[in-house]
């Protein structure tokens, strides 16, 4: 089923013997003309571009310390070089994270430095000639920017700042990359990745509404564009129709329904993820947030809240207040934004949700923890709220958890392959083999605990492991949305799953 | 006055100059530059008092580096405990009267040495046995190993085996701290060492070793993770919001 040979699960997570060139080639298709220029980038490759990128690299160093900082600390240790998943699925050298910001370092040297200048040989420094470009361009994007590296390195260089930089570079001299950016030029014109205007978003909400009642005999309502509600919720538009995104959304409306709050979608903002960060693009990351705070103003809500979306939560988390902010026209006594899962964890904990666990006692579940969750935000009030509070409401809802070994779980969780903007079919090969150290971590749970699905809260993991979990012999329903697991175990008042309950408890 | 101590002094004031000074210029580029979005690795402290335990934790015992691999860890460790010791000890050359501290730790300072050069053969062989290390080093990343180590030995030579005129040695090293110079005390050993250390110093707001200031200004560990409860902008981000109805 690929063109490419896909990695075999061994006993364990095995740190290969360097590669050298195996991954080399074209990178993902390039933006078209029109997709730069929505985005403020030139068409096409600027016939300076080499000048360019060096005085885009200058500005860069100026605008962000991360950059700087990184760029000089770097002591060649080499404690990142078997910790990222590309390099263990692929064993080239140029995906180790230190490698990969090499590809950068090198030409910061040459330029930016007093002994690159003088000395290239010397300190591993080189010119931005051509075929360094087409490196940057291959090897940038066979990173997920998920941050893992950062966890290990001793001064916290990050790789993903690097690539995020490095793609900016990039899309300014006009060598975008096709995927990332046709979307965002999606978000502006339509409002979502998907492109889905208006009228289709209000039909796919009727279906769901009359999906619900169908099972449940409940009016659960999924309001669009509902002026005065109390929250607004901005979700990955995965959720509006794909599996098993679309059962998650179908549990963030049952919730809503027996907290018994009134909340609404944004058809202008009706999508949660923000891929101006994987462009590293600043002015286009704070083009895409300002539409939700825009949103918010126009609907009049009082909260806002995000659904189960992975890098979406970290802009939320980490950045919408920096972008968007200040937020003092919302309800101060709530988290500004909130996270979904911290939502229903409060209901729970108020005993407002009629939860029978049974319902999902045909399986047995783990939890990925999704990159930016767990390397980036919180979901809670304490540092690593974000590991316990998915972990607090999956266990709430079913009877059968275990978690993966922990060298791969919360801080020092394996990426899923596709984040970053790399979930595009151009780059299959890469998302199938960096998800090797995921699916070997995934097995040893499924032979040994007899674990059947895995739940996560993130469009992209989701997405990419219903594509890659066939490539290494599972099924692609075994990846389940969170509050897909709330939805199940949610008996709702006045349905007929209750006078079921009533009839079997009497 | 001899040639050779014209030749130090003059060395050494430029040494001292270009290591202060290009210190605190890097330092001050580092403050400088702006952070424009919260990026701490969490889990992160939520207060700054937390802040300066995880950097506190990084610095004496590196946490980071621990999680991530235990040789690396130990071998680095070891270098870095033996250097800053060894370190102290020299205070003892460059202050009048001395330190009692100084005094105190005069003897381990002398041993640690030892622990210094270890640790340093074990970071050596690392970089020329592990292939991945190999692939991602430079000549300089060998020579600043081979430098530290001819520092390191012939430090040990004169401390073990035959040791120089000291007192004359701290005449010099206060002399050239007062522009008053005083006479070299000439030992093959020392001239080497010496020259060593001052091309150390040089080098070192030029290289990587700039990661002994990077790691305190390094965002992923130095900021607080409280990006709901404060607003963080910077100001050439704020410019962007002039132009916005908000
Ligand atoms: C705040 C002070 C410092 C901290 C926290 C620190 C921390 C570290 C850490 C964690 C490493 C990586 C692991 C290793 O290879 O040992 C490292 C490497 C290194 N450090 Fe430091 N360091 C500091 C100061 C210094 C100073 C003052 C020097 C030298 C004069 C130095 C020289 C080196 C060298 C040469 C390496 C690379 C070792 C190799 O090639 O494998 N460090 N440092
Ligand atoms: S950020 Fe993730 S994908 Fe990128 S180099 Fe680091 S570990 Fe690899
Ligand atoms: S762990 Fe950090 S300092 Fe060490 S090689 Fe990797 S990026 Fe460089």
């Amino acid at each position: 089923m690929a063109d490419f040979e896909v990695p075999t699960i061994k006993e364990d997570i095995i740190v290969p013997h360097i590669n050298p060139g195996v991954m080399e080639g074209e990178g993902p298709f390039v933006a078209r003309p029109e997709h730069q220029e929505a985005l403020g980038f030139p068409g096409e490759l600027v016939d300076n571009w080499q000048e360019a990128a060096v005085a885009k690299m200058g500005e860069m160093l100026k605008k962000y310390r991360s950059l700087k900082v990184f760029m000089d600390s770097c002591v060649k240790c080499g404690a990142c070089t078997d910790k990222c998943h590309y390099f263990i699925g692929t064993a080239d050298p140029k995906n180790m994270p230190v490698g990969r910001q090499d590809l950068f370092r090198k030409v910061y040297r040459r330029y930016f430095t007093i002994g690159g200048k003088l000395f290239p040989k010397l300190v591993g420094a080189e010119d931005f000639t051509e075929e360094v470009l087409n490196d940057w361009y291959n090897y940038f994007h066979q990173c997920s920017e998920c941050r893992r590296c950062s966890v290990y390195c001793p001064y916290g260089i990050d790789t993903a700042e690097i690539t995020m930089a490095a793609r900016e570079i990039m899309a300014s001299i006009g060598k975008g990359m096709k995927y990332s950016n046709e979307i965002i030029g999606k978000v502006f014109k339509i409002g979502n990745n998907l492109g889905l205007p208006e009228p289709a978003l209000a039909d796919t909400l009727e279906g769901l509404e009359e999906e619900v009642e169908d099972d449940t005999g409940v009016a659960v309502k999924y309001p669009l564009d509902q002026k005065g509600a109390e929250i607004l919720l901005v979700t990955p538009s995965a959720d509006f129709f794909a599996e098993p995104h679309v059962d998650g959304l179908i549990g963030y409306g049952k919730v809503f329904h027996e907290a018994g709050v009134s909340w609404t979608l944004s058809s202008k903002a009706s999508e949660a993820a923000n891929f101006g960060l994987f462009i590293g693009s600043y002015e286009n990351m704070r083009r895409v947030a300002l539409r939700i705070r825009e949103a918010a103003i126009d609907l009049g809500v009082k909260r806002l809240i995000f659904g189960e979306c992975g890098h979406a939560w970290r802009v939320a988390y980490s950045f919408l207040n920096t972008l968007a902010g200040p937020f003092d026209f919302l309800d101060q006594r709530y988290p500004v934004p909130q996270h979904i899962l911290e939502f229903t964890l409060g209901e729970l904990k108020k005993g407002t949700l009629n939860i029978d666990k049974s319902q999902n006692d045909d399986m047995t579940l783990t939890f990925h923890d999704s990159c930016n969750v767990a390397r980036a935000s919180r979901i809670g009030p304490t540092p690593g709220s974000q590991f316990e509070t998915p972990r607090a409401v999956i266990k709430a809802v079913c009877n059968n958890f275990v978690d993966m070994r922990p060298d791969t779980i919360k801080e020092g969780t394996f990426c899923c392959g596709g984040g970053g903007g790399l979930l595009t079919d151009d780059l299959m090969e890469v998302r199938v083999k960096g998800a090797l150290p995921r699916m070997t971590a995934l097995k040893e749970v499924v032979e040994e605990e007899g674990v059947t699905h895995m739940a996560a809260i993130c469009a992209i993991c989701k997405s990419q492991f219903s594509k890659v979990l066939p490539y290494y012999g599972f099924g692609m329903d075994q990846i389940v949305s969170v509050h897909q697991l709330v939805s199940n175990a949610l008996i709702l008042k006045g349905s007929e799953q209750e006078s079921e309950q009533a009839e079997a408890g009497a | 006055m001899s040639i050779l101590t014209g030749f130090f002094a003059v060395l050494y004031s430029l040494a001292g100059i270009v290591l202060f000074g290009g210190l605190a210029y890097k330092i001050w580029v580092f403050f400088k530059t702006p952070a424009p979005l919260k990026i701490p690795t969490t889990p992160a402290p939520i207060t700054r008092a937390g802040v300066a335990f995880r950097l506190a934790r990084e610095v004496t015992v590196f946490e980071s580096l621990f999680k991530s691999n235990k040789w690396l860890w130990l071998f680095g460790w070891m270098f870095h405990l033996g250097l800053f010791l060894v370190l102290l000890r020299h205070l003892r050359y460059v202050t009048e009267p001395v330190w009692n501290w100084v005094v105190l730790i005069q003897p381990f300072g002398k041993y640690a040495s030892i622990l210094m050069v270890i640790g340093l053969l074990g970071l050596l062989t690392r970089r020329l046995v592990v292939d991945r290390v190999k692939y991602i080093s430079a000549p300089s990343d060998y020579l600043m190993l081979l430098l530290l180590l001819g520092i390191g030995m012939s430090g040990m030579l004169m401390t073990f085996v035959a040791t120089p005129d000291i007192v004359q040695l701290k005449r010099f090293l206060l002399g050239v701290m007062m522009f008053q110079w005083e006479d070299f005390p000439a030992s093959a050993i020392l001239t080497i060492h010496m020259l060593l250390v001052a091309l150390l110093m040089i080098i070192f707001p030029f290289s990587k070793l700039l990661h002994a200031p990077g790691v305190f200004f390094s965002p992923t560990r130095s900021q607080v993770d409280n990006p709901r409860e404060k607003r963080h902008v910077v100001s050439w981000a704020l410019k962007l919001e002039s132009g916005d109805k908000r």
